[in-house]
């Protein structure tokens, strides 16, 4: 059959896939730690009809071949892990990543997650927690009589109890950096997992190694600019449109072969 | 049969052809640095005994469109557009060099820093390996810097030179993988100047949309007219028939 109507196709499923990109952005606009994807595109191969440099005769080659192209495809969905901006809540339990890092996080079945959401609860047990309830690493127990709990910038939490003069260190919360934090596999939840593509997670201090600092009482909103995404559905849009127009012209070529002969 | 069906045959064939390149241009409407690709026909003589009068047409390489696409500024500091006339180098699947407008960059998990399909960015002696990096540059020039991980009191460290070369004076091709190669193999191709590269934009698919539209009217048309030839000759075929009965 005609490869024009594919090619066009190609183009459709492009755009279609695109599109859910952005809505998958601007439905996270309010999600904390959200880092938003951009659909990056690439054109498929040329299929060669005629070989550049082929023979004419025997003094002469043709200067160029014949290539006809078929089509685009979404190459990958890119995440931007520019830092979003940090609102201020007051709340002791949430805390912001200032720079690079995630929050090391346990899942139920003992591999490991990392997530810029930073808005931390306490379990029955007094153990820090994400929002979805998962523990986070490195295991942090507040005790029951704690009556204010501080994170430092460099993320040590300490707790003033009753009775005591000087606040009581329980825990330190380390930051996990990859060389490619792009290859990240999203797992929802605001959760990433490590990939052959991220590279193994290292982990450090927060503030050393170039790592973000943390900040007490602050969450990362989401880095989607609304603008933006609007502006990209726009374009989307109408390059659906497009290809939609292509296809309906192709299929009016073929319907007028067969209505004419 | 009659001549005038396959030389009206081969005009619809090229048309539908044609048309697959317009398609395949509004496909690749949000593709970076994509150059629309051109169609053409030449006119082919039917050689052999009697008078001459069949001219074919036959698909011909109708090359790309050179003009640049829109600049669109997006922040990302791996993003690059060139300036027109020159060309990113990148090393194609067979270890070749190739050449690309496609800005949109990478680094993968070993540092290399490669197109968004995968094919490595060449400096001066080859792939760019880019170490862990809080932060990374991209000069006018190409000179690729970055604020190395864990290295306080902002040191700057150029890592290599990403090489952008000017636009030979036999123009480009095209090959089977998207990437474009010099038309002459043998030409040697210059530096390009000092101001090449805008860093943190990316250069958008040149294809104007309104071209496209009028391009398929075009096709179809042409294609409608070529089967209404078609449709002659049948007819021309139905009436010797019947002048043949009537005897």
């Amino acid at each position: 059959m005609n490869n024009s109507l594919w090619v066009a196709k190609t183009g459709l499923d492009a755009q279609q896939t695109r599109m859910s990109v952005i809505a998958n952005n601007l439905a996270n606009v309010n999600t904390t730690g959200f880092k938003k994807s951009n659909a990056v595109f690439e054109d498929l191969i040329y299929q060669n009809l005629r070989q550049a440099g082929g023979q004419t005769s025997q003094q002469t080659r043709s200067a160029t071949g014949l290539e006809i192209g078929t089509g685009s495809r979404l190459v990958a969905t890119e995440r931007d892990f520019a830092q979003g901006t940090l609102s201020q809540t007051d709340n002791a339990l949430d805390v912001a990543i200032n720079g690079r890092g995630f929050l090391q996080i346990l899942l139920p079945d003992g591999t490991q997650a990392y997530t810029r959401d930073g808005s931390l609860q306490l379990d029955a047990e007094g153990n820090l927690v994400t929002a979805g309830g998962y523990a986070v690493l490195p295991g942090i127990n507040v005790p029951i009589e704690a009556q204010s709990l501080i994170i430092g910038q460099d993320g040590v939490v300490s707790v003033q109890t009753p009775g005591q003069a000087a606040p009581q260190e329980v825990g330190n919360l380390t930051l996990a950096d990859f060389v490619n934090p792009g290859g990240l596999a999203a797992r929802g939840e605001n959760l990433l997992l490590e990939t052959a593509a991220s590279g193994p997670a290292q982990i450090g201090a927060p503030g050393a190694n170039g790592l973000g600092t943390v900040r007490q009482g602050a969450l990362e909103s989401s880095n989607v600019n609304v603008v933006e995404e609007l502006v990209d559905m726009i374009e989307t849009q109408r390059a659906y449109e497009l290809n939609s127009k292509a296809i309906e012209t192709s299929d009016q070529m073929l319907s007028y072969v067969n209505n004419n002969l | 049969m009659d001549r005038l069906l396959y030389v009206a045959m081969n005009g619809a064939s090229r048309a539908l052809q044609a048309q697959g390149t317009v398609s395949h241009n509004l496909a690749n409407a949000s593709t970076p640095g994509f150059k629309a690709a051109l169609s053409q026909t030449e006119a082919t003589n039917v050689e052999g005994p009697g008078w001459q009068s069949r001219v074919h047409a036959s698909a011909a390489e109708g090359g790309y469109d050179a003009l640049p696409g829109a600049v669109r500024t997006t922040g990302r500091s791996l993003d690059i557009a060139l300036q027109p006339g020159t060309w990113l180098a990148v090393e194609a699947a067979d270890g070749s060099t190739a050449y690309t407008r496609a800005g949109n960059l990478q680094i993968d998990v070993n540092g290399r820093l490669q197109t968004a399909s995968g094919a490595a960015v060449l400096g001066g002696g080859g792939a760019i390996g880019v170490p862990p990096a809080e932060s990374i540059s991209i000069g006018r020039d190409g000179t690729f810097s970055i604020i190395p991980l864990g290295v306080g009191g902002g040191v700057n460290a150029e890592i290599d030179r990403i090489r952008v070369v000017q636009e030979p004076a036999a123009g480009m091709v095209r090959g089977v993988d998207g990437l474009f190669r010099p038309s002459d193999p043998a030409e040697e191709l210059q530096p390009a100047g000092d101001e090449a590269i805008l860093s943190g934009a990316l250069e958008q698919s040149n294809v104007n949309p309104a071209t496209a539209l009028v391009s398929m009217i075009e096709q179809q048309r042409r294609f409608e007219t070529q089967i209404q030839l078609m449709k002659k000759a049948d007819e021309h075929a139905q009436r010797t028939a019947e002048l043949l009965r009537m005897r």
